[in-house]
């Protein structure tokens, strides 16, 4: 591990200090929000996998519906009987916050819920088989909405979390280890400093207490 | 008030029309890239985007991954499930577990 480029004097010792507790606090938190969002996670994902397998059966059987509609009415008839649509589904946007993760929140609404109002057109011109395709197609509806919901919330948790792992791990082997070297390199080169400093003190010491003697003898011998 | 739209091939898309989805014919990749810009500058909240369009236009659907709306959702066409929404779940939790841990490894 590199250790940070920086001279080795007090204040930088003071600064990584408190970086280095920062970092220790940072990710504590990061990791707990990451066990936090896998927990809701591995949850949601089980439901999307079942909710989605549970929908692609559900729109085989009503593409199956339609092309057998398709088959016995003239296909200008069938798309003229479903070009207006008397149905309406209408969403209301709300969010909902896991994880600080802005997850969307889907309010549905429909203008027709009546059994009988949901075909866009009379009976004359079309055959049963459309009808029930549009009945099949109908009450997938809430199925294919609920997905919908759930999918995204998916992708939008597994994109938080896949950062927040990298974040966690970022911290954990790169910048706590690079901080805690650091900080030793400039421990042990100020203790470096302070050990040169006070040989170098005790020499000069030495040298003062030796002159003293010296002129000391000095004037003993002028006095004699 | 949003609104759900999908986009299609003629065929698979008719029948969405009628329970109030609104439509977007489509027959190739960039033609639906062009609707698909479109829709998510007005107010549409879901967009079912058939299959295989869905793969061609991979790279414009994961730009709006990390919006809040739309929320852009792979629905099979008339010829069958080609599998892609299922792995894009299975995706999904490799690319947030690191592992894919639903699935078993054999799918």
């Amino acid at each position: 591990m590199e250790r940070l480029n920086v001279n080795p004097t007090r204040m930088m010792l003071t600064t990584l200090k408190k970086r280095l507790a920062t970092a220790l606090r940072g990710h504590k938190l990061m990791k707990d929000k990451r066990d936090e969002l896998m927990k809701g996670f591995l949850e949601l994902a089980r439901e999307n996998k079942n909710l989605r397998e549970e929908v692609e059966i559900r729109l085989k059987d009503v593409y199956d519906s339609f092309t057998m509609a398709g088959a016995i009415m003239r296909k200008e008839v069938m798309e003229e009987a479903l070009m207006l649509p008397k149905q309406r589904v209408e969403i209301q946007v709300k969010s909902k916050n896991i994880m600080s993760v802005d997850v969307p929140v889907f309010d549905f609404q429909m203008s027709s819920t009546g059994e009988e109002e949901i075909y866009p057109y009379g009976y004359a011109t079309t055959s049963g088989e459309l009808d029930e395709a549009i009945t099949d197609l109908s009450s997938t509806l809430p199925l294919l909405l609920e997905l919908a919901a759930k999918e995204k919330e998916a992708q939008m948790l597994a994109a938080e979390l896949e950062r927040t792992r990298r974040r966690v791990n970022a911290l954990e082997y790169v910048k706590i280890p690079q901080l805690q070297m650091t900080i030793k390199y400039i421990v042990m080169k100020l203790d470096e400093n302070e050990r040169g400093n006070q040989t170098r003190l005790m020499k000069v010491k030495d040298m003062i207490l030796k002159e003293a003697l010296e002129e000391k003898r000095q004037a003993d011998e002028a006095v004699m | 008030m949003y609104k759900i739209g999908v986009i299609g091939d003629r065929e698979s898309i008719l029948g969405f029309k009628a329970v109030g989805f609104e439509v977007f014919q489509c027959a190739g990749g960039d033609e639906g890239k062009k609707i698909l810009k479109k829709m998510a500058k007005e107010d549409f909240a879901i967009i079912y985007v058939t299959e295989k369009l869905y793969v061609e236009m991979k790279k414009e659907i994961d730009e709006y991954t990390d919006l809040r709306v739309p929320a852009i959702i792979p629905v099979p066409n008339r010829e069958g499930t080609l599998g892609v929404g299922l792995s894009n779940v299975k995706q999904a939790v490799e690319r947030a577990v690191g592992a894919d841990i639903l699935f078993g490894g054999d799918r």
